[in-house]
């Protein structure tokens, strides 16, 4: 049975509140965190970027696997914050956490379901036997441009997941996805910043897709919402998960534990996969988690797991979650635009 | 001990940043001062060599052998260029030294020389920086001043060195310089200015740090029963020693002692029949001034750990028991790369020939010189005797 | 025009990664970055490659308050020598931690990080940083 042999994250240390940014802009009440639903920020350091972030995280899946990297055959690094336009950020990934040559390797991009969309992938050349264990990553330095709602809520983090077949940390029972062309949210080549259609973002996006890619595994899987004891659904902040869950009747206690999303803001395509790690760090074996990833442009992929009895024994090897949560250092909109490139003159 | 090779002239342009000057024209400036000095006719240099770090990076230009002599007019003799990083002027006069013991010259220019300033500074501290390991020590951000702050917080570690110590190798060669005509800075400075200057590299500050510098200096070099034919102060090279150590400063295995400068010195002291207390003055390679202050305790002055003890007694001073750097050393008179290492042998030569007018140390007889390169990879110690 | 540095930093990509150096198996000492000769044991070194643990403790440091340009960014930046676990040295910039709070025998892991780029339009180097072991490195 395919699954989750390992999974880490990486969150970088430095936050913002969003509180200070909204003041830059001319926001003084103090609301925008209640608003959004997301209270502060991760912010990655100069040195740092999707590369050092996806490598950190497999280092930590890696290790909680207990697998030796050669086994490693597929990498795959899904991000729209990639290093490079043209060089796999997968390239370095695999070299620095020591795989063989042999393997295979590629970047992905569809906005903020790249890394569970590379889930998908690692799980059919597992299924089919071409190779023994894929990695795939979910990580992001995404920006926002200044003074734009998205400001509040790009972060940067990163998750990593090695999928196998012997001993899984949790099971993928089925995975599913729905995908239309629907032009929410985009960044042009060349530009700096992305552009995105407001309040089109939600119903005829986020919402819609989630829903159909959460019924759409319903459906093949023949359970029910209450067959579930954890749900992840992708969280670009604080309100839209928990809106979605009430639409589909999800109680609120079993969205609860994902939702980081508060204390780090929307790590695109490390975002689901970071709050379903969360869940991991923290489910019970015999645990049923009910995951639907949201990228833009746009499309869902969901994915029922089952976690195991494995999943115990990796416990407190490697840091969770809510340690790098805990692990943090404030800095002002000045150091952040500074950090983030946002001042042209510096280059 | 050799008093096979003498120095017959020595000459030296001003040092700083002297934007009406390239590289051509300081060279040949040096050159020409220390021939005139030498009163030797141009027709009977043999061959020359010239101490420089990085012609290339710095103006563009290398094969500078060919450009000195061509722009010095010395017809077709032989010459090249020698690189050992801040001790590419130790070198070259070690070339010629050699050159002439074994017979092969008679009589040569040497030459130093470093034209720093048509770069900006960053490009500057960049080429410098190529003196340490450029791989492994400059690529991961230790600039050049900070290795040399890995060195003063060990030193202040291990032997409780202190901040003002730290800064008196620069009171004592800024207040030296004052009577030193072609210096970069002849201004005196009051400890409390050294000790607020800006930090370059924690605990190291701009005032503890050599400025850049263009600059260049000669020397006639000769064999020693040849000198009487051009002057009546000739200057015998007793002894010429270097020794090696690991490029990178983590390769050390300790880093407050320079070995390299240890066992250069002993080898040159050695050699010259001499022991330190024979030494009525020196020049020690200050690039920064932990590294004077290490370099006082590894030639011998002070004991290990007590070379900020050393400055404060005085011991280095002009009236001391062993003047250091009465030329101003690096800091003060400047630090043109190449050129360092021969200016550092024309101050102690002006000095042996009682030519060193205010910064006069009375009655000096044997001299001493360390150039060393980047982090103490390279030590070149010259000793000269009247 | 072939870029700046492409082949430089290539080679020596195995080594910043994942620190990996070798062992005298003659003398038994540890060297990185690799060494094609033992400097003690010469002709009668045998080398052989040994990616290091990346565990070890500060031996000396500074804060560097000027930097060249492609550093710039960075300032005020804490530089170190580690000194490695198996007794090696090497040179490394010390993050996640506050300047002030870095001392002489701190103990610190490796981290992968940029190094430097050459330029917008150039490459992109990594390597090895080191910072201090806490919750999130694994180590209590």
């Amino acid at each position: 049975m395919v699954g989750i042999i390992g999974y880490g994250v990486y969150i970088p240390r430095y936050r913002i509140k969003t509180t200070d940014i909204a003041e830059v802009w001319g926001d003084f009440s103090g609301s925008i965190g209640k608003g959004l639903g997301v209270f502060e920020k991760s912010v990655p350091g100069p040195d740092e970027d999707v590369a050092t972030i996806s490598v950190e995280a497999a280092r930590n899946a890696v290790k909680r696997a207990q697998i030796d990297p050669r086994d490693i055959e597929a990498v795959y690094v899904g991000s729209e914050s990639h290093p490079y336009a043209v060089k796999p950020t997968g390239t370095m990934v695999a070299e620095a956490i020591g795989c063989t040559h042999d393997m295979t390797c590629a970047d992905l991009e569809f906005a903020c379901k790249a890394g569970t969309a590379g889930i998908q992938m690692c799980m059919g050349l597992v299924k089919s036997k071409m190779i023994k264990i894929g990695l795939a990553i979910g990580s992001d330095t995404a920006q926002g441009r200044p003074g734009d709602a998205l400001e509040y809520s790009a972060a940067a983090g990163g998750a990593a997941y090695l999928i196998g077949s012997k001993n899984p940390l949790a099971t993928i029972e089925e995975t599913v996805s729905f995908t239309t062309d629907t032009p929410d949210f985009w960044r042009r080549e060349g530009e700096d910043y992305p552009s995105h259609g407001a309040r089109f973002t939600g119903e005829p996006a986020y919402f819609r897709h989630v829903e159909a890619g959460a019924k759409s595994l319903l459906k093949k899987t023949k359970t029910t919402i209450d067959d579930y004891d954890y749900f992840v659904f992708h969280s670009p902040n604080g309100k839209f998960p928990v809106a979605m869950g009430a639409q589909l009747g999800v109680p609120k206690e079993k969205l609860e534990d994902s939702l980081v999303v508060r204390q780090i803001g929307n790590t695109y395509s490390g975002s689901a996969m970071m709050a379903l790690a969360r869940v991991l760090d923290l489910a019970k074996p015999g645990s049923k988690i009910f995951v639907v990833a949201y990228g833009s442009g746009a499309g869902s992929d969901a994915f029922s797991i089952t976690v195991e009895d494995a999943i115990e024994e990796r416990r407190g090897e490697v840091p969770t979650v809510d340690d790098y949560v805990e692990r943090k250092t404030y800095v002002d909109y000045a150091t952040y635009a500074k950090f983030r490139r946002k001042i042209k003159a510096l280059g | 001990m050799s008093n096979d090779v003498a120095i017959a002239g020595v000459g030296i342009s001003k040092f700083g940043e002297l934007w009406d000057k390239n590289l051509r024209d300081i060279t040949l400036e040096a050159g020409m001062y220390a021939i005139f000095d030498a009163g030797v006719p141009g027709a009977d240099i043999d061959g020359m060599v010239i101490g420089n770090m990085s012609a290339g990076r710095f103006t563009g230009q290398e094969h500078l052998g060919a450009l000195a002599v061509d722009m010095g007019g010395l017809g077709n003799i032989p010459a090249y260029s020698v690189e050992a990083a801040c001790a590419s002027g130790g070198a070259a006069i070690r070339q010629a030294y050699m050159a002439i013991k074994s017979g092969e010259h008679d009589v040569m220019l040497v030459l130093g020389s470093e034209k720093m300033s048509d770069v900006n500074q960053t490009e500057a501290m960049n080429t410098i920086s190529v003196a340490s390991d450029w791989e492994w020590e400059g690529m991961f951000g230790a600039t050049f001043p900070a290795l040399y702050a890995f060195m003063a917080r060990r030193h202040m570690m291990e032997y409780g060195t202190t901040e003002e110590q730290l800064a008196l190798p620069t009171v004592k060669n800024h207040a030296n310089a004052v009577h030193n005509e072609i210096a970069q800075f002849q201004r005196a400075v009051p400890i409390e200015v050294v000790m607020k200057s800006g930090l370059l590299a924690d605990p190291l500050r701009i005032l503890h740090s050599a400025p850049i510098t263009d600059g260049a200096a000669g020397l006639v070099i000769c064999r020693a029963d040849l000198v009487k034919k051009y002057t009546d102060t000739p200057i015998y090279i007793e002894s010429s020693e270097q020794r090696s150590d690991t490029l990178a400063l983590h390769d050390r295995k300790s880093i407050t002692t320079l070995d390299a400068v240890v066992s250069s010195t002993k080898a040159a002291l050695h050699e010259a029949g001499l022991e330190l207390k024979d030494i009525d003055v020196l020049e020690l390679h200050d690039s920064f001034s932990i590294g004077e202050i290490i370099i006082t305790e590894d030639v011998g002055i002070a004991k290990k750990g007590e070379g900020g003890k050393a400055l404060e007694e005085g011991i280095t001073e002009i009236g001391g028991k062993f003047p250091v750097n009465t030329s101003g050393g690096l800091k003060a008179r400047g630090h043109p790369v190449g050129a360092t290492g021969v200016a550092q042998i024309v101050e102690l030569c002006l000095q042996l020939r009682g030519e060193a007018d205010k910064r006069q140390v009375d009655g000096a007889e044997k001299a001493l010189a360390v150039n060393i390169g980047g982090t103490g990879a390279t030590s070149i110690v010259h000793v000269l005797g009247r | 025009m072939a870029e700046q540095g492409v082949a430089q930093v290539w080679r020596r990509i195995r080594a910043m990664y994942r620190i990996e150096g070798n062992i005298c198996e003659t003398c038994n000492t540890y060297y990185f970055p690799p060494r094609p000769v033992c400097p003690t044991c010469r002709r009668k070194g045998k080398l052989e490659l040994y990616t290091f643990k990346g565990l070890g403790k500060i031996y000396t440091f500074s804060i560097v308050r000027q930097a060249p340009e492609d550093f710039k960014r960075q300032i005020p930046y804490v530089i170190a020598q580690v000194e490695l676990d198996e007794g090696t040295r090497l040179t490394a910039q010390i993050v996640n931690v506050d300047p002030e709070d870095v001392k002489i025998g701190m103990r610190v892991r490796s981290c992968f990080r940029k190094i430097k780029e050459f330029g917008s339009g150039g490459i992109i180097v990594y390597g090895y940083k080191f910072e201090p072991v806490m919750k999130v490195t694994g180590h209590e």
